[in-house]
C-alpha cells in the first residue's frame, strides 16, 4: 500500500468517526434542532468554500459571483423533485450539471479577462442570472420557488461533501491541478511551459461552479424554498470571506474559514448589521495585517503533525 | 403603438435617461480618477454615495441649509471620509497584490453599508423636499424640474473638476502620479497627498450625486449605494477606465440605455441590461469606447 493510499485511508477513518459522533449526538438529542441546522450549514458552507477555493485559491482567478451557481443548483434541483416529480439523487445530478454546464458557458469568454475585470464582470453574471429567475414565473418569480421536500439530513450532505472534498484534494494533487496552481502562480510563464491556460482556467471554473451548484440542490432541499434573495451578491462575498480568511489556495483553510464563520453567523443571528460589520472588519484587518489567511496555502495533514511533534520533540531534548 | 408615441415615448425616455445618466456620470468620475491614480476598483465608492444622501438628508433636516447648503456639506463631508478610508484601509495596501486590495475595498463597502444601518436603522428615510416639483410640458413630453436641476448641476460639477484636473497645480500633479509615480515622485510631487486630494474629489463628486438623488427620488436607505455604485463603475469602464470625459460619457449612454430598456422592454430587466452591457464590452473593447490600446510587455 503506498503512502498516498494510507493518508487517504487515514482520512476515510477520521471522516467516518467524525460522522458517527455528530449523527450519535443528533440520535440522542445532546444537538437540537437548531445547532442540526447550523452543522447542515456547515456542510454546504465547506462545499462552497472549497470549491470557489479551487476557482479563487488554486487557479488564482477572482470570481466573485459564486451565489449564481448556488441559485442554478437551487432552482434545477427543485424544478426536478417538485415540478418533475424525479427522484432525489437525479436532481442532485441535475443542479450539479446545470451549474457546471453554466459555468463553462460563462467561463469560456470572461476567463479571458483578468484580475479585476474579471472579478467584476462574474459579480456581474451572479446578478444576471439572479435577475432572470426574478423575472421566470415557472419558478416562482419574486416570491421564490415554494413547497420544496425537505430531503437533505445530515447524513447525506455529510457524505457527499466528504466525496466532493476527496475529489478536489485529489484534483490538486493531478497533473490538472499541477497545471491550475502554475497558472496562479505566473500565467505567462504557464503559457510558455506549453500549458494550455484557457483550458484549465474554464476546467477549474466549470468544476467550482458544478459543486456550487451541488451545495444548491442540498441548499433548496433543506430550507423548502429557494428565494432570489437568498443569492444576491452578500451571498458570493460570505463565502468569499469564508475562503480569503482561511487562506486563498488552502482546501484545511476553507473548511475551517466555513466553520468559524458559519458558526459566528449563527451566533449574531438576531443582530444581521453586526454580523455584516465583524465580516467586513475581519476582512479589512485581515488584509492588512496577515493577508494569505489563517493556513496560507499550507495544508492540514500527516506530515503536518509530524512536524509539529517533531519541533516539540525538539524543545524537549534541548532543554 | 403608432410611430408618433413610440417617437415620443422614446424622447420622453431619452430625457429620463440623461438626467438619470448624469447621476451616474457623477459617482463614474470618482471610480474613473481614483483608478486612474492608484489602481483600485474602489467598491466602497457607491457608499460613499449613499454617506453623501445621508448627509445631505442631515444639514437638510436637523441644520436647515438649503439646496447649496446642503450640497456642500455633504461634499465636504464625504471628501474627508474618502481621505479617512484611504489613509486607513489603502494606503497601507499600496504595495500589496492587487486581489488583497480588491477584498479590503469591499471589506470597506460592507463596513459603510451595516455601519450606516446600525446608526440610521435599515428603514428608509424621506428626503426633505427642498425644491417645489414643477412639472414643464413641452407639448408632449413633460419634463420635472428636478431634472433639470440634476443635469445642470453636474454638468457644473464636471466643468469645474475638468478646470481643476486640467487647468490647476493639483490637478497637473494627480495626471503626472497617474501616468507615472514614481516619476512624479522623482519631480518633487508629493504622491501621499495627491492621491488623498483625488480620493477627496471623487467622493465630493459621489457625494453630490447622493444628494442629487435624495431631491429626485425623496427616498434614501443604507443599501441605495449598492447598485449606482455598480452601475458607475460600468460606465467608468463603458468609457474606458481613467479616462475623464470617457466616465461622463459612458454614464450618459448606460443611463439612456436603462432608461430606454425600462420603457420599452421591463423596468425588472434594466439591471441585467447594464451588466450585459459591462460583460461585452470586457470581452471585445476592454480598454472602453475612449480607450487606445496598450499593449502588456513581459
Amino acid at each position: 500500500m503506498n503512502k498516498q493510499r494510507k493518508n487517504d485511508l487515514l482520512a476515510l477513518g477520521a471522516c467516518v468517526l467524525i460522522y458517527a459522533i455528530f449523527e450519535g449526538l443528533i440520535q440522542l438529542e445532546v444537538i437540537g434542532p437548531f445547532w442540526e441546522l447550523n452543522m447542515v450549514l456547515i456542510c454546504i458552507n465547506i462545499i462552497l468554500a472549497s470549491s470557489l477555493n479551487m476557482i479563487n485559491g488554486y487557479t488564482g482567478q477572482f470570481s466573485i459571483g459564486h451565489a449564481g451557481f448556488l441559485a442554478v443548483g437551487a432552482y434545477v434541483g427543485a424544478i426536478f423533485t417538485v415540478k418533475l416529480g424525479l427522484p432525489f439523487p437525479v436532481a442532485i445530478i441535475a443542479g450539479t450539471i446545470a451549474a457546471g454546464f453554466l459555468g463553462f458557458l460563462i467561463g469560456l469568454p470572461t476567463l479571458r479577462l483578468n484580475g479585476d475585470y474579471l472579478a467584476i464582470a462574474t459579480l456581474g453574471l451572479g446578478e444576471i442570472i439572479r435577475i432572470c429567475i426574478l423575472n421566470i414565473d415557472y419558478v416562482g418569480g419574486a416570491s421564490g420557488f415554494m413547497g420544496i421536500p425537505r430531503l437533505t439530513s445530515f447524513t447525506n450532505i455529510f457524505w457527499i461533501m466528504i466525496v466532493i472534498l476527496f475529489f478536489i484534494k485529489n484534483f490538486k494533487n493531478s497533473a490538472h491541478g499541477r497545471a491550475c496552481l502554475a497558472i496562479r502562480e505566473n500565467e505567462i510563464a504557464a503559457d510558455t511551459m506549453g500549458i494550455d491556460t484557457t483550458k484549465y482556467k474554464v476546467m477549474a471554473f466549470t468544476l467550482g461552479a458544478a459543486f456550487a451548484g451541488t451545495a444548491g440542490v442540498m441548499f433548496s432541499h433543506y430550507f423548502y424554498i429557494a428565494h432570489p434573495a437568498s443569492f444576491t451578491f452578500m451571498r458570493s462575498f460570505d463565502i468569499l470571506t469564508m475562503v480569503v480568511l482561511g487562506g486563498l489556495g488552502s482546501m484545511t483553510g476553507s473548511i475551517t474559514g466555513a466553520i468559524v464563520l458559519t458558526f459566528i453567523s449563527a451566533y449574531l443571528a438576531e443582530f444581521p448589521e453586526w454580523r455584516m460589520i465583524v465580516y467586513s472588519v475581519t476582512m479589512i484587518v485581515l488584509m492588512l495585517r496577515r493577508p494569505q489567511g489563517l493556513f496560507g496555502s499550507a495544508e492540514l495533514s500527516a506530515e503536518m503533525f509530524k512536524g509539529l511533534t517533531k519541533r516539540i520533540g525538539g524543545v524537549k531534548i534541548g532543554k | 403603438m403608432d410611430m408618433g408615441s413610440l417617437l415620443h415615448q422614446f424622447i420622453q425616455q431619452m430625457i429620463n435617461g440623461i438626467s438619470l445618466g448624469s447621476i451616474y456620470a457623477l459617482i463614474a468620475l470618482g471610480y474613473t480618477m481614483i483608478y486612474g491614480i492608484i489602481k483600485l476598483i474602489n467598491f466602497a465608492h457607491g457608499d460613499i454615495y449613499m454617506v453623501g444622501a445621508y448627509l445631505g438628508f442631515i444639514a437638510t433636516t436637523y441644520l436647515g441649509f438649503g439646496f447649496f447648503g446642503a450640497i456642500i456639506f455633504a461634499m465636504v463631508g464625504a471628501g474627508l471620509a474618502g481621505i479617512i478610508i484611504e489613509r486607513v484601509a489603502y494606503r497601507p495596501m499600496r504595495n500589496a497584490p492587487r486581489i488583497a486590495i480588491l477584498i479590503t475595498a469591499i471589506g470597506v463597502s460592507f463596513f459603510l453599508e451595516y455601519t450606516m444601518m446600525l446608526i440610521a436603522s435599515p428603514q428608509p428615510r424621506t428626503f426633505p423636499a427642498i425644491f417645489e416639483a414643477t412639472v414643464y410640458h413641452l407639448g408632449p413630453l413633460v419634463v420635472n424640474s428636478q431634472q433639470i436641476l440634476i443635469l445642470v448641476s453636474a454638468l457644473v460639477l464636471m466643468v469645474a473638476l475638468t478646470y481643476i484636473v486640467n487647468k490647476t497645480k493639483a490637478g497637473m500633479a494627480m495626471r503626472a502620479v497617474s501616468f507615472d509615480a514614481d516619476a512624479a515622485q522623482l519631480m518633487g510631487i508629493n504622491v501621499d497627498k495627491t492621491i488623498s486630494l483625488t480620493f477627496a474629489l471623487g467622493s465630493a463628486l459621489a457625494a453630490a450625486g447622493g444628494v442629487l438623488v435624495g431631491i429626485y427620488y425623496n427616498s434614501i436607505d443604507p443599501l441605495m449605494g449598492m447598485m449606482p455604485g455598480m452601475k458607475a463603475f460600468i460606465a467608468a469602464v463603458l468609457g474606458g477606465i481613467g479616462i475623464i470625459p470617457g466616465a461622463m460619457a459612458g454614464g450618459l449612454i448606460l443611463g439612456v440605455v436603462e432608461a430606454l430598456v425600462s420603457g420599452f422592454i421591463s423596468s425588472t430587466f434594466r439591471d441585467a441590461a447594464s451588466f450585459a452591457i459591462l460583460i461585452l464590452i470586457l470581452l471585445y473593447k476592454p480598454t472602453g469606447l475612449l480607450g487606445k490600446n496598450v499593449r502588456e510587455k513581459v
